[in-house]
């Protein structure tokens, strides 16, 4: 029967005491653990994982050219970050950023085609962000008018929507917008000077661009009143329907929200960085930004410092790929690790592991009861 | 007629991998996780299933049948452990669920495609790729030929490699399992009320963590036959992404089968045929990109669809994404 009220070999208690800079020294232990382990990875193709770490981050930002190259891979990256930000706030798991950007981008890539001498640069340029936006924008309100009027499953809604913005590229690609002068490859045609964006310090304008979206997007989530709907629609829809809020609305109008922002992001690749469209367009960055916005708990300004961290690794993994002959996938795989790492260590930071203290309870863990059936568990956490 | 008969042929072949990605993906949600890194394990079944008996042969082995157990263990192992990954950081470390499934597609796409890239590059031919003998176990028939050359039926259910039956066994087994055995119970009460089930006695950290483990294996299953049986139309060779959608066509298919393994049958059978139908009905006015992407359109619309009609017995697990700490009750 002792053994009936012994007490577990490991207990958890929620803490909520930790000091910020406690919290982040806690998440740095997990992304140096993470690249620890994806180190094995590169150990076992035979390679020197530190030779391999440090001609990634030489290779990412190494000099001038290189960082500048980097910048342009974060670019979209955090655009698309922010844009996924106010959805998943209000717990509505878009991951179709990818085909939001990718319509974004097509709808840019119209004017940039057909009407880049029949207007002036500026109208032509503000254009193309315009229609973009307006594509990105459709494609968010699909999901999210299912979602409000029937409930309908928006992870895999926006996941379709993902692959049909794809086809319907492939097709443009393949049929009406292929390049007539092109050596029959279906390409489409590299935009015309008229419709590409501008550049400021070596880097097209995109860049303001999306850090005058993060300011703007911190205080629109942090202090504004749209804002403070879509995080009490994603604490409880109930709440926020007691509260008189119309919840219908606020989900349709983020979504349109979000996936205006990331067709933006699509205008910036194509004017900005590609100069033409083609199936790599949106070439994974709607994925990514998933985890660049949680990696950041959809703070703004946090993700600019991760979108950095994850365009070194994409940027870096070209060059060990040269180097090494490491496949590019490595960026992949690495930065996939340190979201596990990420996901695991909220849990240390959440929760306080008590282990059962042996000269208390000196009878063998036969049997583990549950906790809370424990009488002597109150007297102990006093003790 | 020939024509039908070779497309619904071709439809069963392309369902098999949908299959056994949403048998695993039933079994995973029926315990109330919803894991929806299908994709990546089903990426991670497809390179461990080519990788195992790759090796073995360059070990010198032979037996093309020991190849194939390897090739199966490995599958199952390499997905299991992904969906071991997916249990320890939702289960036990009380991860969000969603993100952590989006985490385990990305890392089980970046493993496939960097272990499928390096060892092919290290191979003197450049590909990674098996022996014409384990291809063989893998594709021929199991029938014998006189069974196949019946009119009609034989083609249709005789004529097909050992994966295909074994999808099919696999879903009656499943189906049992859920509607008929003690434990099958107890797993989808641990799914619909895990507080409840927990009260009763019901180990629920155990049982969650079986079915998703046990379930992922399955859909490694799923990338298997995608490497060994559909890659490059032949099988047995490493396919840069060749999972491609694949997975995350079958968790939609789980709800379009409404959780139930006899619906995943023939729901994955659309599904296949779907897939391949461009290749014996194409249709002049449709470009073949357009036809291309029926399946996600179509899944859209059925998605949709499913969701404006609710009917009791349609229902997802009640529990189904949310974590469940006993401490919270």
């Amino acid at each position: 029967m002792t053994d009936k009220h012994q007490e577990p070999l490991i207990r958890l208690a929620k803490r909520s005491d930790l000091s910020r800079g406690k919290k982040w020294a806690i998440r740095l232990g997990a992304i140096l653990l993470a690249l620890v382990v994806g180190s094995l990875f590169i150990a076992v193709l035979g390679h020197n994982p530190i030779a391999v770490y440090r001609d990634l981050l030489s290779g990412a930002v190494g000099g001038p050219s290189a960082t500048r190259a980097t910048v342009r891979v974060a670019i979209p990256l955090l655009g698309a970050a922010l844009a996924i930000a106010p959805a998943f706030k209000m717990k509505f798991w878009n991951i179709g950023a990818e085909g939001q950007i990718m319509v974004g981008a097509i709808a840019a890539t119209y004017f940039a085609l057909f009407w880049y001498d029949k207007l002036p640069k500026p109208v032509l340029l503000l254009v193309m962000a315009l229609v973009s936006l307006i594509a990105g924008g459709i494609w968010g309100f699909l999901p999210a008018f299912c979602k409000a009027k029937w409930g309908t499953n928006e992870t895999l809604f926006t996941l379709m929507l993902n692959y049909i913005a794809l086809g319907i590229e492939a097709y443009l690609q393949n049929g009406p917008w292929k390049d007539p002068k092109g050596t029959g490859f279906p390409i489409i045609a590299m935009f015309d000077q008229n419709a590409r964006l501008p550049k400021v310090g070596g880097i097209h304008i995109g860049w303001i661009v999306v850090l005058a979206l993060t300011v703007g997007m911190f205080l629109y989530l942090r202090y504004s009143k749209h804002g403070y709907e879509i995080t009490v629609v994603g604490e409880s829809q109930r709440t926020a329907r007691y509260a008189g809020m119309n919840v219908s609305k606020i989900i349709m109008r983020t979504m349109v929200l979000s996936g205006a922002i990331a067709g933006l992001m699509g205008f910036l690749v194509v004017s900005g960085a590609d100069y033409t469209l083609n199936t790599g367009t949106s070439g994974g960055v709607g994925f990514t930004a998933i985890i660049v916005a949680w990696l950041a708990h959809l703070n703004p300004f946090a993700m600019v410092l991760i979108a950095g961290l994850l365009s070194i690794l994409s940027k870096g993994s070209n060059t060990i790929q040269t180097n090494f002959k490491i496949p590019a996938s490595a960026a992949d795989v690495l930065s996939a690790i340190i979201l596990f790492f990420m996901l695991g260590c909220e849990f240390f930071i959440n929760y306080r592991l008590i282990f059962r203290t042996s000269k208390r309870n000196p009878a063998p863990a036969a049997h583990v009861p549950d906790e809370q059936n424990d009488p002597k568990k109150e007297d102990r956490d006093l003790g | 007629m020939d024509n039908l008969i070779n497309f619904l042929t071709a439809g069963i072949l392309a369902a098999t991998p949908l299959l056994f990605g949403v048998l695993g993906e039933t079994l995973t949600e029926k315990s109330g996780n919803l894991n929806l890194g299908v994709e990546g394990m089903m990426f991670m079944g497809a390179i461990a299933g080519i990788l195992g008996p790759y090796y073995y042969e360059k070990a010198g082995g032979t037996n093309p049948y020991l190849a194939l157990v390897i090739a199966l263990l490995c599958a199952l192992l390499c997905a299991g452990l992904g969906a071991l990954i997916f249990s320890v950081l939702t289960i036990t470390l009380r991860a969000n669920q969603n993100v952590t499934g989006l985490a385990l597609t990305m890392f089980g796409t970046g493993f496939a495609n960097y272990f499928g890239e390096a060892v092919g590059n290290s191979d003197p031919s450049g590909f990674l790729s098996v022996s014409t003998g384990v291809k063989g176990i893998f594709n021929n028939p199991i029938f014998p030929e006189s069974l196949a050359n019946l009119p009609v039926v034989g083609k249709l259910f005789f004529s097909h490699n050992f994966m295909v039956y074994l999808a099919v066994i696999l879903a009656l087994l499943l189906a049992y399992f859920l509607g008929h055995t003690r434990t099958g119970l107890n797993l989808r009460a641990v799914g619909e009320s895990p507080a409840t089930a927990d009260a009763a006695g019901i180990n629920v950290t155990l049982y969650k963590y079986l079915a998703t483990c046990v379930g992922g294996a399955m859909t490694g299953l799923g990338g298997l036959y995608l490497s060994m049986n559909a890659a490059a139309g032949v099988g047995g060779a490493w396919v840069y992404n060749c999972v491609n959608g694949y997975g995350w066509l079958a968790v939609a298919l789980v709800i379009f089968a409404v959780w139930n393994p006899k619906r995943a049958l023939w729901c994955s059978l659309i599904f296949g045929g779907l897939a391949c139908m461009r290749y014996y009905y194409p249709i002049s006015f449709i470009p073949a990109s357009i036809y291309d992407i029926v399946p996600y359109i179509v899944t859209a619309v059925v998605l949709v669809v499913v969701s404006l009609k609710h009917s009791r017995s349609n229902q997802p697990p009640e529990s189904l994404g949310l974590s469940y700490f006993r401490e919270e009750r």
